[in-house]
């Protein structure tokens, strides 16, 4: 019988991590690229408290340090890295275009949030932890809906942040299942979070210099003038 | 048996007797955030005073919709009240009347005849409003029966004092993934039903803006302040749907106490009133959305309540 303080715990992740969910449709519903990385900031945060309470629960040290390395890389770090390598007006661009207008991206982040529940349901029901029932399903939510925006926005920004939520939702999947991954791995994970954020934004913002636009509906044609580097 | 009616009608005086303050303290909280000193909070009595002891003109081309509808929207709202917990913890006399989809159509039911009335004037400005609350009103129908589905289907019932009831005896029901989303979902309901700042502007005086207000534009003393004051009590009433069945289902009377039940009122009113601060959080950092954004609004609120529905539902099946 789990005392009285797990069962808090428990239930404090449960609204953890029904509010990840949100973010991630929130991410989907946005059209700024600010809104997009604000919601991703606030993503990061809640997943950083699910592995502070899971970490605290579990008495894991590990996971508690993993929350600590969450909020520097992800809340902090990233959104600086990219600050300062993007230029301002493509940080600052509102209305982003869309394949697929933003009720029906929503329809389909909802069902893609459904086939996640479908798809882990025979997986949840091996074991008897609470906090497996509830961070497995949201977590590979979470995976498909950053797929999902990746796939479906034009613009670099918010595609990198569609990678950056797929690997939200893969850590939020992961802090539930595997505690005692070795830290080093944790923090090789890190840092190529935000190499990645570093390549794309370093490389963002060379198109928007040589292309002048990173909308790739627009970039339909080679260019093959030759390209002095600077 | 003698004592659950008193209390019911205890309920009723609370709503009545405390809509125009709670309206006029969101007023004045919001205009404290603007830098303003804003009006007093006991301001909507006044207009309500004031609107009460004037004249009343009717155009001589409408028809009884147009008398009736005042008196209508005026007693909807308690309707409503006597059917959720307000003060109490345990069901009282009419509790089992009608449940929340009864509620729902108590209020549907006043919003239809407000549009009717709207209608009925010929004022270009009335229809035009009517039309837009109808907007917003059938996209936000569907919300509100996903959320009532699914509180029904995580208490098993779908009478508001036994979700409540619910709620505080299982704590693994009231920390789950769904609660939170039907949370914000109902949250994103009030604030279009009740014609706050993402969708209406309640203190715009542009007709062309209006939304919820112009319905009201043709009405004059006695139903004016009629209108107004049913427009506060539904909006008191939702408030407490969702402080008291939702949000922080504690501080309601549990005995039949005469006593604990009047101590309740104010943890009632302090639980009303940290929410309208919230409320005021809302509306100042938010600007008013373009009336066709107002779709996506409701629909990202309908896509919240469909996954707490879905998060629900499968968590249910395998616990």
């Amino acid at each position: 019988m789990a005392s009285a303080q797990t069962q808090l715990i428990e239930g404090l992740n449960a609204l953890d991590a029904g509010l990840i969910l949100l973010t991630a449709f929130g991410m989907v519903a946005t059209r700024q690229v600010q809104g997009v990385m604000r919601f991703f900031i606030v993503q990061s945060i809640f997943l950083a408290i699910s592995a502070f309470l899971i970490g605290f629960n579990r008495g894991s040290i590990h996971l508690i340090a993993l929350g600590v390395i969450t909020i520097g890389a992800k809340a902090i770090a990233i959104p600086l890295v990219l600050k300062r390598t993007l230029p301002n007006d493509l940080y600052e661009r509102r209305e982003i275009n869309q394949v697929i207008n933003i009720p029906s991206s929503l329809l389909l982040a909802l069902l893609l949030a459904i086939a996640a529940e479908f798809l882990v349901g025979p997986l949840v029901s091996v074991s008897t932890d609470p906090v497996v029932h509830v961070n497995l399903p949201i977590g590979l939510a979470g995976i498909l809906i950053g797929a999902y925006s990746l796939v479906a926005r034009r613009e670099a920004i918010p595609q990198l942040v569609g990678i950056l939520a797929m690997e939200n939702g893969a850590f939020f999947a992961g802090v539930a299942i595997a505690s005692d991954l070795p830290l080093i791995a944790e923090f090789a994970i890190a840092i190529d979070v935000i190499l990645i954020a570093v390549v794309i934004g370093v490389l963002t913002r060379d198109i928007t210099r040589t292309v002048g636009t990173t909308e790739a509906a627009t970039m339909s044609e080679l260019k093959e003038e030759p390209y002095e580097w600077r | 048996m003698v004592r659950t009616i008193l209390y019911n009608l205890v309920q009723l005086l609370f709503v009545l007797g405390f809509a125009p303050l709670y309206s006029g303290v969101l007023s004045r909280f919001k205009e404290i955030v603007q830098s303003k000193r804003g009006p007093s909070i006991l301001q909507p009595y006044r207009d309500l005073w004031k609107l009460f002891h004037k004249d009343e003109v009717v155009s001589s081309e409408t028809t009884w919709i147009f008398r009736f509808t005042p008196f209508l929207v005026f007693i909807v709202p308690l309707f409503v009240a006597s059917l959720i917990p307000v003060l109490t913890d345990y069901p009282l006399a009419f509790a089992f009347m009608g449940d929340m989809l009864a509620g729902g159509f108590f209020l549907g039911l006043g919003g239809f005849f407000a549009a009717l009335a709207a209608v009925d004037t010929g004022n270009p400005y009335g229809p035009m409003g009517a039309s837009r609350t109808r907007m917003v009103g059938f996209l936000a129908e569907p919300v509100f029966m996903i959320v009532f589905f699914t509180v029904s289907f995580v208490a098993q019932s779908t009478i508001p004092y036994i979700v409540q009831q619910k709620w505080v005896a299982s704590p693994a029901a009231f920390f789950s993934p769904a609660h939170i989303l039907l949370l914000i979902a109902f949250l994103m309901l009030i604030l279009a039903e009740g014609g706050r700042i993402p969708v209406d502007n309640p203190t715009g005086h542009f007709e062309l803006a209006m939304i919820d207000e112009s319905k009201g534009l043709e009405f004059s003393g006695r139903g004016a302040a009629l209108m107004k004051w049913g427009g506060q009590m539904k909006f008191l009433v939702l408030t407490c749907i969702f402080l008291n069945v939702l949000l922080a289902p504690w501080g309601l009377a549990t005995d039949v106490q005469p006593g604990h039940v009047l101590l309740a009122i104010p943890l009632i009113l302090l639980k009303i009133l940290l929410f309208t601060i919230v409320l005021v959080i809302i509306e100042s950092s938010l600007a008013k959305l373009r009336l066709f954004r107002i779709s996506e609004f409701l629909g990202a609120a309908f896509i919240i309540s469909v996954a707490a529905m879905i998060a629900s539902i499968f968590s249910a099946s395998a616990a």
